[in-house]
């Protein structure tokens, strides 16, 4: 078994998985169920100023009869006083003073910054988490994103934190940024020991077509929310290796976004995650998701030889690089398993409206192919036409059945060609031009 | 001993009851949501009258039920009483891609029963004729399956269409045939109501030939549409067959739809002759009606039923025997009411013919022998009514089988008395071909196909469907450019 214990700038915790700063971490009692269920941390779910909440308070996006791939709220930080919520933290450390308890603030003044940080520490937290991302209620008060979207703002504040912290601090990033590095950047040079990311998305996910009125309604109103769960999980993605990549920012971090599975959590720490942060999926299923995170991240480090989740850590940051440095010689085209095929055509449809128009619709008497087990004797069968395929993935990505459609390589001899290199060869007068596709 | 009804009337609305219950709004989402929305779909190639299947359950799964309907009904009028009567695992959902990927197909039939339930529970009306009318008249011989496919599609087309229906109902087999539990005759006459709306008229109770002749239908109309079906069950042949209790099977159902289900008189002990789909109905719904035995009696072997395999299996489900290799000899009735039916073993010659076995014969006792061996063909009534009208040695009309067209210029065909006996959907469909071909005669013009939304249509062959012709657009544009 690998290990999966973790260390973020000196948080530890007996693995990568915190629960994030929401509603699954409110009070005391859901980080007692945490950990016993088998969460590494818990992000306390963010301290201020006690607010007031509205009824109605979260969407959901569904996908046929899939529910919440995506999710929405207007709920604001605790509505709990800070003093109910540091006892409950120091009762929690004192319970599970191997688990990561981590206090997630935001609050108005360098005052009460450093009020807060003090009082973090005092209730025994590992580490303070800056909320600098809720992007709803608490940024028309000039806190949350108001401050996160301001890297100048954001570098100044959390050096007021810096001031008087004695654990490690974190800053969250909102990802309502036209460039998450600026604010990662703003973070490292006020001295933040972390970065996590990505809060939530600005979002709208549904209008009620009878009331005209979108979701989360209240009393006939709604109000932009922060969007998150599974299917941010793509910009979370992109926005983690872009600070992992940038090395003015170097620090640890903390991935969130729509992480459900072992898997999203493994490419998470691929790209440059220490420790992962769940609420949607929790919100779904429970704590009890867990259980197949550690063991399905586990089995998977054991299958890559991997003795240590710090050994997965970044391993495809580098991976990712610049378009003008991908080889532009090289091929592949669609290859279709007759034997798997079941005929749905969706490949043809797909390429011959969405994509290159590079698959006919033959007989299959033709072709000389049967359909798999197929049923219907006549039905038209697809088939690419290698010399005109792009390569471009599509028809294998709407193909229902697994390793039907196959990308394959095709070595064509020709040395390796960047678009940087295709400039400098023109320029120098070495080749001519690529001719347009017709 | 005459018949008697032998269960009261909440066991047999019990034993009644539908075998595939609606689906609920939940359910049919789920099911919608798992298609896949093949392009050319395999599922509308098997289907006799090519309806966009996995258009119409896009519809569905996106919350617009109505649209659905409006895309079975356009392609086929009958959707409501296909969607319960089509033997859709030998059909569309037989051709089902997920099939291949070792999952159910879609329950194809289902959806479409919950789409066309829909607007049918809230008084929806998807489909209209044009506004704009041709003048032509033409009339259709004949309320079931196939004569309102021809109707529908030619009021569709603007065309003024007369239905004649010697029956007090329409619907033809539809509305009397069908067995009870997969169907009530209800669904059948809202269909017919549909058609009427189209602005086609049905008259009930007017027998062509006797009622109205031929030669008048010929003056009034432009062009004349025949769908007359079958006739009356084969005949035994066998001393006994007169005696009141054998009955052919279809009037049997037809009881069953006409009358209150605890008047309907029914044996104790049934036996069934033949093994079709009309003796499976036969004999489950005898065993629904309260038989304490009900035995199928067949002169070939399991292998060769015609009966569907998912029929063949909801008989033995409802405890029906199956005797095969034997045949009837004689009904026996000593005192004018069947006692017994006189069997004999048989066996298969070398040619294949079914010989009896002698000193074999024995009696069954039964007390009701219901006759499912086949339809007579309509010989005599079609050469009475139309003498020049070609029919071949099965006793089938001639005619082409994409257009509906006969040797004789202004009378057309389809349904069973053209395809010689097959399911509703294919009556539906061929009705709807001749509808094309009757507008491409009056309008002398090419008549515009069926659209169905196939970029490459599929070749010549069974499809899967069993079926030998299911509609295709493409070879209907071919036969109509002829």
């Amino acid at each position: 078994m690998a290990d999966l214990s973790t260390n973020l700038a000196g948080i530890k915790s007996p693995n990568p998985f915190w629960v994030a700063s929401g509603p699954p971490a409110n009070t005391g009692y859901q980080a007692h169920r945490a950990f016993e269920a088998g969460w590494g941390g818990v992000v306390w779910k963010t301290i201020g100023d006690p607010i007031v909440n509205v009824a109605s308070r979260y969407s959901a996006l569904n996908s046929g009869p899939t529910r919440m791939i995506g999710f929405n709220n207007i709920e604001l930080i605790s509505d709990r006083s800070p003093e109910t919520n540091f006892r409950e933290i120091s009762e929690v450390k004192k319970r599970w003073p191997h688990h990561a308890v981590i206090a997630s603030l935001m609050v108005d003044t360098r005052e009460q910054w450093h009020e807060y940080a003090k009082r973090s520490a005092d209730a025994g937290a590992d580490g303070i988490e800056l909320n600098y991302g809720c992007p709803h209620g608490m940024c028309e008060r000039g806190m949350g994103s108001a401050v996160g979207q301001q890297p100048a703002v954001a570098e100044k504040i959390t050096g007021w934190v810096m001031e008087a912290a004695t654990i490690p601090v974190i800053v969250k990033l909102t990802p309502n940024i036209t460039d998450i590095t600026a604010a990662a950047r703003a973070a490292k040079r006020a001295g933040a020991n972390a970065i996590s990311l990505i809060n939530t998305i600005n979002s709208i996910t549904n209008v009620n077509l009878d009331t005209f009125v979108p979701e989360p309604t209240v009393s006939g109103r709604s109000s932009h929310g922060g969007y998150c769960g599974p299917a941010v999980k793509p910009i979370a993605l992109n926005m983690v290796q872009a600070c992992a990549a940038d090395p003015e920012v170097g620090l640890p971090l903390s991935g969130i976004g729509g992480i459900a599975t072992w898997r999203d959590a493994a490419e998470f720490i691929a790209l440059g995650s220490t420790s992962l942060q769940v609420c949607t999926a929790i919100m779904h299923y429970g704590f009890r998701i867990v259980e197949d995170m550690a063991d399905g991240l586990s089995a998977y480090l054991d299958s890559k030889g991997m003795k240590s989740v710090t050994e997965l850590i970044g391993r495809s940051v580098p991976t990712l690089q610049k378009w003008e440095t991908l080889d532009l010689h090289w091929q592949r085209v669609a290859r279709i398993d007759y034997d798997k095929c079941i005929g749905c055509n969706l490949c043809y449809i797909a390429c011959e409206d969405g994509a290159h128009q590079c698959i006919d619709l033959k007989s299959p008497d033709e072709l000389n192919v049967g359909l798999g087990p197929g049923r219907v004797p006549h039905k038209p069968v697809p088939k690419v036409r290698e010399e005109d395929c792009v390569g471009c993935n599509l028809c294998s990505l709407v193909c229902p059945v697994d390793e039907c459609i196959t990308m394959t390589e095709i070595p064509n001899g020709q040395s390796p060609m960047s678009w940087s290199n295709y400039q400098e060869k023109l320029a120098k007068g070495e080749m001519k031009p690529i001719p347009p596709h017709p | 001993m005459p018949l008697q009804p032998l269960l009261p009337a909440a066991a047999l609305a019990a034993n009644m009851a539908e075998i595939h219950p609606p689906l609920r709004s939940q359910e049919a989402f789920v099911e919608a949501s798992r298609c896949l929305y093949c392009f050319d779909a395999p599922c509308i190639m098997a289907c006799p009258t090519g309806i966009d299947i996995p258009a119409f359950i896009k519809k569905i799964a996106f919350g617009n039920p109505a649209g659905a309907a409006k895309t079975i009904l356009s392609a086929n009028i009958l959707g409501a009483s296909c969607a319960r009567v089509c033997p859709t695992s030998v059909l569309c959902e037989g051709a089902c891609v997920l099939d291949d990927r070792d999952e159910q197909p879609i329950q194809i039939g289902r959806l479409q029963r919950f789409a066309t339930d829909y607007i049918e529970e809230r008084g929806l009306k998807v489909l209209s004729a044009p506004p704009q009318q041709t003048g032509r008249k033409i009339a259709v011989i004949g309320a079931g399956p196939a004569g309102l496919g021809c109707a529908a599609e030619l009021a569709r087309l603007g065309h003024r269409v007369t239905v004649f229906e010697k029956q007090k109902q329409p619907g033809g087999l539809n509305t009397y045939g069908i067995a009870y539990y997969k169907m009530k005759p209800e669904v059948s006459l809202a269909e017919v109501e549909l058609v009427k709306s189209l602005g086609v008229e049905v008259r009930c109770g007017v027998a062509v030939g006797k009622d109205v002749t031929v030669a008048q239908l010929e003056k009034e109309f432009e062009a004349i549409f025949i769908g007359v079906g079958l006739g009356a069950a084969a005949r035994l042949r066998i001393p006994g067959e007169d005696l009141p209790e054998v009955i052919d099977a279809l009037d049997y159902i037809a009881r069953i739809h006409t009358d209150p289900l605890d008047q309907v008189p029914t044996g104790r002990r049934v036996a069934i002759i033949g093994a079709g789909n009309t003796a499976i109905d036969a004999v489950t719904q005898s065993k629904r009606l309260g038989a304490e035995s009900a035995l199928i009696v067949y002169r070939r072997s399991e292998a060769d039923m015609s009966a569907y395999g998912f029929e063949y299996e909801l008989a033995k489900t409802d405890g029906a025997e199956f005797l095969f290799h034997a045949a009837p000899v004689e009904v026996v009735g000593p005192k004018g009411h069947v006692t017994g039916l006189k069997l004999v073993q048989t066996r298969v010659d070398a040619n294949g013919r079914v010989e009896f076995v002698p000193g074999t014969e024995w009696v069954e006792p039964v007390d009701l022998v219901l006759k499912a061996v086949g339809q007579e063909k309509q010989v005599d009534l079609l050469k009475k009514l139309f003498p020049s009208l070609a029919v071949d040695a099965r006793g089938a009309i001639q005619r082409d089988p994409l257009t509906g067209a006969t040797n004789v210029p202004h009378l057309f065909t389809g349904g069973d008395c053209a395809n010689g006996g097959r399911e509703v959907v294919n009556a539906v469909g061929e009705g709807k071909k001749a509808a094309h071909g009757i507008h491409a005669f009056l309008m002398k013009e090419t008549a515009a196909p069926p659209v169905q939304p196939s970029r490459l249509g599929a070749k010549q062959g069974a499809a899967g469907s069993g079926l030998l012709r299911p509609i295709r657009a493409h070879e209907l544009e071919e036969a109509l450019k002829k």
